[in-house]
């Protein structure tokens, strides 16, 4: 299967792309409906083990980087119009996302995505279709899914609608488990969840990276957990990449904290000063 | 009674044909929220296949049994080639466009259909013969005066839909492209996420309707002789459809036992006060009740949501 074969470098590929990444995004710029221009030029790479977080506010473009990746954005008529993406050095703009799962890249959409009237079993099972019918190896990984999340055993005969939302991420994230991948594109994993639940599933995002050795692009407006549980971050505004590094640097960069984690300055400002201090400093 | 009954069961029996036909509108619309109109040239296609490929192979003198299977093979072949063609050459390139767009084109099919089968296969009535017996028969003699008047083909008929619909409910529970099926129909992008490929499941889809097309093709074709009114059973469907929900197998099925059902009761017991031909209309002004009290139909979905 695709997903543990490392194909060579192509000749005449883009030097620079180093074998240690799962994914290499370089410059790319996406147009919705032939008029909306989203990302203007963004880069970007997740090394090989590693949890990246793409940060940013509603709108910079973060679900629609994942998108371009998994190429779920065709069918909202989205259109990557230039730069390239590659994975272990293999170009993979413009293969539809089933190659792409094949390839071991799989996205986990915002806002769960389930399967509502499937039961939660199903739900999961649905996620092994690219393996066909190796009855064996998808009982053992229905085992390990139920391992890693306990309480969907418990609810294995539920359909999915009927669930929680802290079960439906939980399912969406072992059906995306079922097809074998080794990177995870993970979209908004904390949205409408109680903190507890968050940390939680960004407990078991960790788990799943240190032991399934699974590399994960996460996309969140949490920054404050996102970089916890990160080794690198990107924070995107309007469609650009304007700052990124390692997750323990962006925690403690001034203009981070000031921004998104809401905890910098010099005591408190009246909002319009905020207002205006961050117009002033705008990356732009 | 008996003579109530006697409708009541002509007009149930009546009713799993169109069943059929709303079936095939149902597993499409499912899959892919297309209101497929093509369904009933679908039907002439298959019928028309089926009968012609039926006379030749008799002409070439082969055993009864083997022209029957050769002929029905024959037109299950001409409906994947029309599912393939549909997928390649329409769906995939109208993909994500609205639903009235998919819609127009489904009806631009069933125009190309109706040409085409008949260019291929001929226009004329053709009587079709599987082989089921034709006999009128009585049932429950002990019970009623006289009996029951049933025909035997109609059984036949309910007792094909009946396998037909046991064999779809077990390969959408059972197998794993009726699970994905069933995720496409529950949600395209995510179905697409975790690597469920649309276009095969589209291709998927629109082969098990022409089937069920072609089933329901035999049995009307064998019933009225397989001629072009075969290909206005869409029209019938329609009621049919708003009665039972579009999206609900069940409904289809039972919608249609309503509808035809209540079609012969209405034209026996109601006719004669209001001058008869009410068959015609019938199953058109339930399904506007039904539109005006329940637009969801008797098994619409229940809009599972949660945030």
């Amino acid at each position: 299967m695709g997903a543990e074969s490392r194909l060579p470098l192509q000749p005449g590929e883009a030097e620079g792309v180093a074998s240690a990444n799962v994914l290499d995004v370089a410059n790319i710029e996406v147009i919705y409906n032939h008029v909306i221009l989203v990302l203007k030029g963004v880069s970007l790479s997740v090394p090989e083990g590693a949890i990246v977080a793409l940060l940013g506010a509603n709108g910079a473009g973060k679900s629609t980087t994942l998108k371009a990746i998994s190429n779920l954005l065709l069918a909202e008529r989205g259109e990557v119009t230039k730069g390239k993406i590659h994975c272990r050095g293999e170009r993979v703009d413009g293969l539809t996302p089933n190659d792409l799962v094949r390839r071991g890249v799989i996205q986990v959409m915002e806002g769960r995505h389930c399967f509502g009237h499937l039961t939660v079993e199903e739900n999961l099972l649905t996620g092994a279709f690219i393996h066909g019918r190796r009855r064996q190896q998808i009982a053992d990984d229905l085992e390990k899914v139920y391992h890693y999340f306990p309480r969907l055993k418990v609810r294995r005969a539920s359909q999915a609608g009927y669930t929680s939302g802290g079960e439906q991420q939980m399912t969406a994230i072992g059906r995306a488990l079922m097809s074998r991948p080794n990177t995870i594109l993970l979209d908004e994993p904390s949205m409408g969840l109680a903190p507890q639940l968050v940390e939680e599933i960004f407990e078991i995002v960790k788990n799943l990276n240190e032991r399934e050795k699974v590399s994960f692009l996460l996309a969140e407006q949490n920054t404050n957990v996102a970089l916890r549980y990160a080794h690198r971050g990107y924070i995107l505004e309007s469609g650009r990449v304007v700052l990124d590094g390692d997750a323990a640097d962006l925690r403690e960069n001034e203009d981070v904290k000031e921004f998104y984690l809401g905890i910098g300055g010099e005591g408190r400002r009246s909002f319009r000063d905020v207002k205006h201090y961050r117009r002033r400093k705008r990356w732009l | 009674m008996g003579f109530f009954l006697e409708v009541l069961i002509g007009g149930l029996l009546a009713g799993v044909l169109y069943s059929l036909v709303a079936l095939g509108f149902v597993l499409i619309f499912k899959a892919s929220g297309v209101f497929n109109f093509a369904q009933g040239a679908m039907v002439l296609t298959a019928g028309l296949a089926l009968v012609r490929a039926l006379d030749v192979f008799e002409q070439w003198h082969w055993p009864f049994g083997l022209a029957l299977l050769s002929a029905f093979a024959f037109a299950a072949v001409i409906m994947a080639i029309i599912a393939w063609m549909v997928e390649r050459l329409v769906l995939r390139k109208l993909v994500n466009q609205e639903d009235i767009i998919l819609f127009m084109a489904t009806i631009g099919i069933t125009f190309f259909l109706e040409g085409l089968a008949q260019t291929l296969f001929g226009a004329d009535v053709y009587p079709l013969n599987v082989g089921l017996p034709k006999d009128p028969i009585f049932l429950l003699e002990s019970l009623f005066d006289g009996g029951i008047l049933v025909n035997e083909l109609d059984i036949w008929a309910a007792v094909a839909a009946g396998l037909l619909v046991a064999g779809l409910a077990l390969f959408f529970q059972r197998t794993r492209i009726g699970r994905a099926l069933r995720a496409v129909a529950d949600d395209h992008a995510a179905a697409q996420s975790v690597g469920i490929p649309l276009n095969q499941i589209w291709f998927i889809v629109w082969l098990v309707a022409g089937l069920v097309a072609l089933v329901a093709g035999a049995v009307w074709g064998s019933k009225l002789g397989v001629q072009f009114s075969l290909s206005l059973l869409a029209l019938k469907a329609l009621p049919v459809l708003i009665l039972g929900g579009f999206t609900s197998v069940p409904g289809a099925i039972i919608g249609g036992l309503i509808i035809g059902a209540g079609e012969k009761l209405a034209e026996v017991f109601l006719g004669p006060s209001m001058g008869g031909g009410i068959e015609i209309w019938f199953a058109y002004v339930v399904a506007l009740l039904f539109l005006l009290f329940r637009p969801q139909g008797l098994f619409g979905e229940r809009i599972i949501e949660r945030v």
